[in-house]
């Protein structure tokens, strides 16, 4: 029983808004959508809900056509970026609208929302109206009223991207909790963040340019992205790219910068490679001098900005530290974590998932 | 350029009232001359308030402003010479880019030929110098708000610049861009810099001080690594970093602190007052270890739950009843069931009522 998508394509103007899309969605799975701004991601939603209508293609959901089936017979719930709520009416009321609009009678449609509300942590809020309530509130209204449905597909669209880090951290963990007991449904969450699409999702789907470039497990995808362009997206901030080559047994990196070749990569042909390293995987040491670009603090984190003979690159300190811009910094590069693509941005070897990943 | 001082500065917006809420309780600062400062705090924290009350826009109710030593409390927004961006551009729409940025300087008369060289110097700054001779309202969103912080920065001989949550309109991924320009600007002309927002992540990058606000009152002022090493109340444990500070309850008993997991040392130089409430050890889940075996560091636990979020692991441990973030690089090996957790000494910090109790060394 599953929402298959095969061939969707959607044009305008010669742009590509979805290009040959080919998924299956299973009840109880929870799937992030991940890519960038304008790769698709609303699109997509936007089809399934069926508020936009595919140029080619089929979209079946069970083994019955899903898009010739209207808009207000799908079964289909969304949440948008920005909190949308009824703003004349209260919290409950809110909630409870899309019961009543179906007919059930009040006094259940009231339960069922105050239900719902407990869920989401607005219990003792439901007399507020929402223009009362915080960001963060505002959005858990929206998500009980889409929760309120028990519909069978549940699309939410960037639900945290206007929310502050400290709300996001704490919604992104409410909703794990939230989600886990919607074995029904289908459940459909894009974002641009990889960390909260590897965080929330049994499966990742990774779209750009309206396109799916990769998709499966989270932590497969994560530790082995089959392209630059992919491993960009996946990685925040966008995994760092040497142009290099290997030589004698060696990684050649631009600026005569030489590294041992990892054990990964020991079968590969000598000849010109693009390298790829997370930001995570170069720390503050003595092999190549750097200069800071600008130092940025993120959560618990120092994101360094530098520029040296390999080019610039990005990397993570964890803590918090003071580096001003135009300071001097020497960096070492640890090769055991570096991934190798072809001149194209084609992966060719990466480093083994570790025993723990495989678990 | 000026030091500024706040003195017994509070402010109410029902003067009038008989019980009146304030908005900005009474509070001493002083910004140092050519310093970068963040005002950070949740909104309706009262730091728009303070903003204003720097600029003049609003007169406080109680206390007094200072600009070099000189009282300024009375004197109007002009006088004082301050530029201010606010959260939205403000652009002469009927302008071209140009005249908008030499505006400030032509209503001061200052000569043509050094309008155009200041102008032009902001310009090159900003990436606006293709677009000087454009309409204004023309142009991008964020583009516009280049241009209203141009506004500020032509005039070199303002106290300060202050800045209301600048970035909101503003692309991601030109943030980087313009955070690093104003970076520029401070280093390069000295000036003061004060910037307000309510996202830890933006304060902490920009500003040399951060002035933490909650509820009309200024909580923790100091520097990133301060605010992230040494909270000075729970609050700020939580409000900065990502995890948030863990937070453990615990009763002191000799020497000793004893939690739901066992008991630890006191650390050195921090003496507990006899008399103390609401004890609680925080500490930061970078910072937490698993461990072998017990020992005077070391409380107990159990793995509830392994997050994974890529670059990193979380790991949430029951305590009884609570529950302790540990952070781990990516594919580290969390162990099962039940564990010990080393807290190291120098990253352990002890709360009394929501409060840091402070080192001595």
């Amino acid at each position: 029983m599953a929402l298959i998508m095969q061939n969707i394509d959607i044009r305008e103007n010669g742009v590509a808004h979805l290009d040959d899309i080919n998924l299956t969605f299973r009840r109880g799975g929870l799937y992030t959508v991940l890519g960038r701004t304008l790769a698709g991601k609303t699109t997509l939603l936007r089809t399934i809900a069926g508020l936009q209508q595919p140029q080619k293609g089929t979209l079946t959901l069970h083994g019955s056509d899903y898009l010739r089936l209207p808009v207000w017979k799908r079964r289909v719930a969304m949440v948008y970026q920005q909190f949308i709520n009824y703003p004349h009416l209260n919290v409950l009321a809110n909630v409870a609208f899309p019961l009543q609009r179906a007919g059930i009678p009040r006094a259940e449609a009231h339960q069922r929302a105050r239900e719902v509300l407990g869920k989401v942590g607005l219990a003792d809020f439901e007399k507020r109206r929402p223009g009362a309530l915080s960001g963060g509130q505002q959005q858990r209204v929206a998500l009980a009223r889409a929760l309120v449905k028990r519909a069978e597909i549940l699309l939410l669209d960037e639900p945290l991207v206007n929310l502050d880090y400290k709300l996001r951290e704490q919604l992104r963990e409410e909703f794990q909790n939230i989600f886990e007991g919607q074995d029904d449904a289908i459940l459909v969450y894009t974002t641009t963040d990889p960390a909260e699409a590897i965080q929330l999702g049994h499966k990742m789907i990774v779209m750009d340019e309206g396109g799916v470039i990769q998709q499966g497990e989270p932590l497969a995808v994560f530790n082995a992205p089959v392209t630059i362009r992919c491993a960009e997206i996946i990685n925040d901030p966008p995994m760092n790219i040497f142009n290099g080559a290997i030589e004698n047994g060696d990684i050649q990196l631009q600026g005569s910068v030489r590294l041992p070749l990892p054990a990964h990569m020991a079968q590969l042909p000598q000849g010109p490679y693009r390298f790829g390293l997370r930001a995570v995987d170069l720390q503050l040491g003595r092999m190549i001098g750097s200069r800071v670009e600008l130092s940025e603090i993120s959560g618990s984190q120092t994101i360094l900005h530098l520029r040296g003979d390999i080019g610039s690159f990005i990397l993570f300190e964890d803590g918090v530290y003071r580096h001003a811009i135009g300071d001097t910094v020497q960096v070492d590069l640890n090769s055991d974590r570096i991934f190798s693509f072809s001149a194209d941005g084609n992966l060719i070897a990466c480093p083994a998932a570790t025993e723990a990943d495989r678990r | 350029m000026a030091t500024i001082e706040l003195c017994d500065i509070a402010h109410t917006y029902e003067p009038d009232a008989d019980n009146p809420t304030y908005a900005l309780k009474a509070l001493n600062l002083v910004w140092q001359d050519g310093g970068t400062y963040a005002l950070l705090g949740p909104s309706g924290c009262g730091k728009t308030t303070m903003l204003n009350i720097i600029s003049g826009l609003i007169q406080p109710t109680r206390g007094k402003i200072l600009f070099d030593n000189v009282d300024f409390t009375r004197f109007s927004t002009p006088k004082r010479n301050i530029a201010q961006v606010f959260q939205f551009p403000v652009i002469y729409t009927l302008m071209s880019v140009e005249e908008n940025l030499s505006f400030p300087l032509v209503c001061r008369k200052i000569p043509a030929a050094e309008c155009t060289r200041r102008v032009n110097e902001v310009a090159e700054l900003l990436n606006l110098k293709d677009k000087l001779k454009r309409p204004a309202r023309k142009l991008a969103a964020d583009e516009k708000q280049l241009i209203s912080l141009g506004r500020g920065l032509v005039r070199q001989d303002v106290s300060a610049l202050l800045m209301d949550e600048p970035l909101t309109v503003i692309d991601p991924q030109l943030k980087f861009e313009i955070r690093r320009k104003l970076k520029q600007i401070n280093e390069l002309y000295g000036l003061t810099m004060v910037y307000v927002t309510h996202d830890q992540n933006e304060a902490m990058t920009f500003a040399d001080t951060i002035v933490v606000m909650n509820d009309g009152e200024v909580i923790q002022i100091g520097t990133p690594q301060e605010l992230y090493n040494r909270p000075q109340t729970t609050y700020v444990g939580y409000f900065i970093g990502s995890p948030a500070m863990n937070f453990i309850k615990c009763t002191l008993a000799g020497n000793k602190l004893q939690t739901a997991g066992g008991s630890i040392s006191v650390p050195s130089g921090v003496s507990i007052p006899a008399d103390a409430q609401d004890l609680k050890i925080g500490i930061r889940p970078r910072h937490v270890r698993f461990t072998d075996s017990a020992g005077i560091w070391a409380i107990k636990g159990q793995v509830q739950l392994v997050q994974e979020f890529g670059n990193a692991r979380v790991a949430t441990v029951g305590i009884q009843e609570e529950k302790l973030r540990v952070k781990l690089n990516a594919g580290a090996t969390v162990p099962t069931g039940d564990v010990w957790l080393a807290l190291p000494e120098e990253n352990l910090c002890v709360y009394a009522d929501e409060m840091l109790v402070n080192r001595h060394r």
